[in-house]
């Protein structure tokens, strides 16, 4: 009898890969969870409201309702994920229990913890964290991160802020492809990530693992920026079902991550496609609705 | 120089490029019908099977494809084991497109989600057909991520794997490979070798890929 080992690095960060080159769309219920499948998403976000309505909204936003993820896990077919506030790993636990394919430790929901994050050795399936530079993306892969996305800011329709933070990992791994081997120590310090990541990193000449773009991706160029800047695949949150038409949107943007260098291909899928969510500025938001700045 | 193309549209396609590279292969991403030209063999990688299809059908490829593996070597794995069936169980709402080709029935994400995906060792007695370093009949590490399996198989389909409790879970028929697990996650070079030299008709193929019907004698 041959031994099956389930929940090993691997298999996590494996599905990973399988997600890469695709979308991956937030979805409030199974209505939504069948466009976006339809549309071709590669995997469905769970969650209770999309980051624009937790803005819109306010007040405390914690993990779905486990018969909203349910609903979503029964009306499709491709991996479900769901959200679990930072550090709460109860959450986890019961999202897990759900039988999710993914688990997002999310600054978008209101943190549990403001020192620690879950320790998501424990878990057998793979978390998603964000990351707003190398020294951040390279201490969730330590708490055992299978996947890492920039966090851009959730629920503004502003891209600015995802190409931000895909600039700073991007361009840091850069660097640090330029150091000398004795230089790595000392920058391990400088950006609080550990050697070994570093190290590794720096032989690959990219992270260890895969790494997606979020927080503000609205519209078929903004996916293809993404991908242009190096990202291997795109989260889109509000951008869809705050639009005009969801369904084209969402294919639309689909096309535009397979085509991301083809500009004829771009501005055909490109037309047509209604109103793009009203969206709000990063600039004109205060500090204390900045949502990227969570997480340590 | 031999030439396979790697299906780009979604999913693990980087993966097998790297392991054809190591073989000093050249390699073509693919994803418009024209860059199908050309090619001695196509890869067809793990993803979402929904969203490749999707992709295949907007932009004209579904045709092609079906041509081509009609023609030249073809290898699914995962997704595109299920692209190439000619059925499958537990597709999405209103079924998916399926490019077919391989007489064998399909069951999607058989083992059940995520956490029931799994690493283990395989016999693939057909391995051994394949020269090279690490070529010995060893076992095969085989990874398991949301994985189908085959539930049947015609009588040209040839069973080239199955787990220890006998699901079928790698099969040949002709030049049409297919792939429950994922070869290019694992650190064995051995089943891209097979399908190289079966892109090279460097390997002995029984029937040749073509969907035979068994004549019905009256």
């Amino acid at each position: 009898m041959m031994e099956r080992t389930t929940g090993t690095v691997t298999v996590k960060s494996g599905l990973a890969d399988m997600l890469k080159g695709g979308v991956i769309m937030d979805v409030t219920n199974a209505e939504q969870a069948r466009i976006a499948e339809e549309a071709g998403a590669c995997a469905v976000m769970a969650l209770e409201r999309v980051p624009a309505d937790i803005r819109a909204q306010g007040g405390v936003a914690r993990m779905s309702a486990p018969e909203k993820i349910l609903e979503i896990m029964d009306a499709v077919t491709i991996p479900v994920m769901a959200k679990a506030r930072i550090g709460h790993f109860v959450e986890a636990q019961i999202l897990e229990a759900l039988g999710v394919d993914f688990i997002d430790e999310s600054e978008v929901l209101t943190p549990a913890d403001e020192a620690h994050h879950i320790n998501k050795w424990d878990f057998d399936i793979p978390f998603v964290c964000g990351c707003r530079n190398l020294g951040e993306a390279l201490r969730r892969l330590l708490e055992g991160a299978a996947m890492i996305r920039t966090k851009g800011e959730a629920g503004t329709g502003d891209v600015v802020e995802a190409v931000r933070h895909a600039r700073a990992v991007m361009g840091e791994i850069r660097r640090l492809k330029n150091k000398a081997p004795e230089e790595l120590f000392s920058y391990a310090k400088e950006i609080g990530a550990p050697y070994q990541l570093i190290k590794k990193t720096a032989e690959l000449g990219r992270l260890p693992v895969v790494n997606f773009a979020a927080g503000g991706v609205a519209t078929p160029a903004d996916a293809a920026l993404m991908m242009q800047l190096g990202v291997d695949g795109v989260f889109v949150g509000s951008g869809i079902f705050k639009s005009g038409n969801p369904a084209k949107r969402a294919q639309a943007i689909v096309k535009a991550v397979t085509h991301f260098q083809d500009p004829h291909i771009l501005a055909e899928v490109s037309r047509d496609l209604g109103e793009a969510m009203v969206g709000r500025t990063v600039e004109s938001l205060p500090e204390s609705e900045r949502i990227a700045s969570r997480g340590w | 120089m031999l030439q396979i193309g790697v299906l780009a549209l979604q999913g693990a396609f980087y993966e097998h490029i790297k392991k054809l590279q190591q073989l000093g292969v050249q390699t073509v991403a693919v994803r418009l019908p024209e860059q199908l030209t050309g090619l001695d063999g196509l890869i067809i990688p793990g993803g979402e099977s929904t969203t490749m299809g999707n992709l295949a059908m907007s932009f004209g490829l579904v045709q092609p494809l079906r041509q081509f593996s009609r023609q030249h070597p073809v290898w699914g794995t995962c997704a595109g084991l299920i692209l190439l069936a000619d059925a499958a169980r537990g597709q999405k709402k209103g079924g998916q497109a399926l490019i077919g080709g391989l007489d064998v029935e399909v069951d999607r994400n058989y083992f059940g989600r995520q956490v029931d995906s799994f690493e283990t060792e395989l016999h693939v007695p057909a391995l051994a057909k394949v020269s090279g370093p690490d070529a010995a009949n060893g076992l095969f590490h085989a990874i398991f991520i949301r994985a189908p399996v085959v539930t049947r198989v015609g009588p040209k389909v040839e069973v080239l794997a199955r787990l220890s409790g006998g699901e079928i879970v790698a099969v040949q028929q002709g030049r049409l490979l297919g792939t429950a697990f994922h070869p290019e996650l694992s650190d064995d070079l051995r089943f891209h070798r097979y399908f190289v030299a079966l892109s090279a008709g460097a390997l002995a193929v029984s029937g040749n890929g073509h969907r035979h019907r068994t004549a019905i004698h009256s």
